[in-house]
């Protein structure tokens, strides 16, 4: 069997990836050694953001995600099914120098600043004495593995093959090059393969001999009992973006709660370098839960049903690798999103499947390009 | 030793060491929750404390898993509606 693209990764990068070759109409074959949205996605909440983004690439990219996923919520049923909520961000500064800091982020984003005295008025259960907020309409949520689910229906109707539960064990060269992979059941001829492994995409590069630093970082999400809507937006401490961009590998913690059309809240966001151990961390979990309290005092009262954990596939430039890889040419990745993802994966796979078709792209590849971590080691 | 607690304000015999769920379904009752959409009746299901199908409100605390919780002495069991949470929507 024969494909334009071969994508290894049945998770929300894949699948996104999968939707918008086959929209290019090229042929597509996605194989996972699992379910789907079995490894990274799985684990993953949901967000669709960009109040949390640095300017530059990352924002870009999910400027371009936010349209894309605007796009696809027109789908019918799509955004009913696949819980895709427009409920905005809203992040509180418990400091005047932390909401000066917020202020400062607005630029590129449509954002709004939220004097203390209105915090209420967007979330009438937050804790008082908060500095101020800003209001951030673009941030979106959605129900990862119901979308990957979603988009990969759309794509096996476009004509993609769909295989789980068939792990790449290797893959078929012809000189330096790239022609396909190889199963315990098949050999699949390919134009190019796909990288889209999420924390394990290294494993893959490494199957073509090249190198793609792409590390997990642990992260837990508490899960509460399901409520009424008390929590109206996603609601983060302004300190969660230092957070997610700092380098250290020692326990982070700083609240995001937000509320899903299941009832359930969503208590996140640890972020701990710590290998692939999945090990329970109640120094993570309570850590969480304090976190919550404080910015929802109301939920000292409330039950946790549950925790999960994930490993969030975490590049040391904090930005993805989407692209060609000319150290093994007919090599692609889309991978390395780290916390970021969900949202992240509809940019990804618009970008990629333009590069594929050999069309100009919407934004430059250049700055996720696979090979930029040589020089760093050089 | 044998006690009493009680169910929507009707009395449930039980014994020392059954659950709530145990005491209910031992007295023929079946449904003591209705579902957050639908308004569907639930009770036991997995019995085991997984499923969360048999939540319940005891002494005034919703969202107890009745399968798990043991029976007191004097316990006031009541049919949870929805998330048992309704306060918090004020």
């Amino acid at each position: 069997m024969g494909v334009d693209v071969v994508v290894i990764g049945a998770g929300i990068v894949g699948a996104a990836c999968a939707y918008h070759a086959t929209r290019a109409g090229l042929t597509v074959c996605v194989i996972d050694r699992g379910p789907l949205a079995g490894g990274t996605t799985g684990a993953g909440e949901g967000n669709i953001l960009v109040s949390d983004k640095e300017p530059g690439p990352e924002l870009d990219l999910a400027l371009l995600s936010h349209r894309v996923w605007r796009e696809l919520a027109e789908i019918p049923g799509f955004r009913e099914r696949a819980e895709l909520e427009p409920k905005g961000g809203l992040v509180v500064a418990d400091t005047e120098e932390a909401l000066r800091a917020l202020d400062e982020r607005r630029a590129g984003v449509l954002a709004e600043l939220v004097p203390a005295d209105a915090l209420r008025d967007r979330e009438p259960h937050l804790a008082p004495g908060f500095a101020g907020g800003c209001f951030f309409p673009q941030d979106l949520q959605v129900q990862p593995m119901v979308a990957t689910a979603l988009l990969l229906r759309l794509a096996r109707e476009a004509g993609a093959t769909v295989l789980t539960g068939e792990a790449v064990t290797g893959l078929t060269r012809a000189g330096d090059r790239v022609t396909g992979v190889r199963t315990a059941r098949r050999e699949v001829a390919a134009g190019a393969v796909l990288n889209c492994a999420g924390t394990w995409a290294g494993e893959v590069a490494a199957l073509a001999g090249v190198r793609l630093p792409v590390a997990p970082r642990r992260g837990f999400v508490l899960v509460t009992e399901p409520l009424p809507r008390v929590v109206r937006h996603k609601v983060y401490l302004a300190d969660y973006v230092a957070d997610v961009a700092s380098d250290s590998a020692a326990l982070q913690a700083s609240p995001v709660v937000e509320g899903t059309p299941a009832g359930t809240v969503l208590i996140g966001a640890t972020r701990e370098r710590v290998g692939f151990d999945r090990a329970w961390s109640p120094a993570a979990i309570r850590a969480l839960a304090a976190g919550a309290i404080r910015l929802f005092p109301f939920l000292a009262e409330v039950l946790a049903l549950r925790a999960y954990r994930g490993f969030r596939p975490y590049c040391p430039d904090h930005l993805p690798v989407i692209g060609p890889d000319p150290r093994a040419p007919g090599l692609w990745h889309a991978c390395g999103h780290e916390g970021a993802g969900i949202g992240l994966s509809a940019g990804t796979g618009h970008l990629l499947a333009q590069a594929l078709r050999g069309d100009p792209t919407d934004l430059p590849l250049y700055p996720f390009r696979p090979e930029r971590f040589e020089a760093v080691a050089a | 030793m044998t006690f009493t607690i009680t169910f929507d304000g009707r009395p449930i015999p039980c014994r020392d060491g059954w659950t709530i769920g145990a005491a209910l379904t031992a007295s023929g009752v079946v449904a003591w929750r209705t579902t957050r959409a639908a308004g569907r009746p639930r009770g036991l299901f997995c019995g085991i404390g997984v499923c969360f199908d048999c939540l319940v409100v005891v002494n005034g605390q919703p969202s107890v898993r009745a399968c798990l919780a043991a029976a007191h002495p004097g316990d006031t069991v009541e049919t949870q509606h929805g998330t048992g949470r309704d306060d918090l929507a004020r």
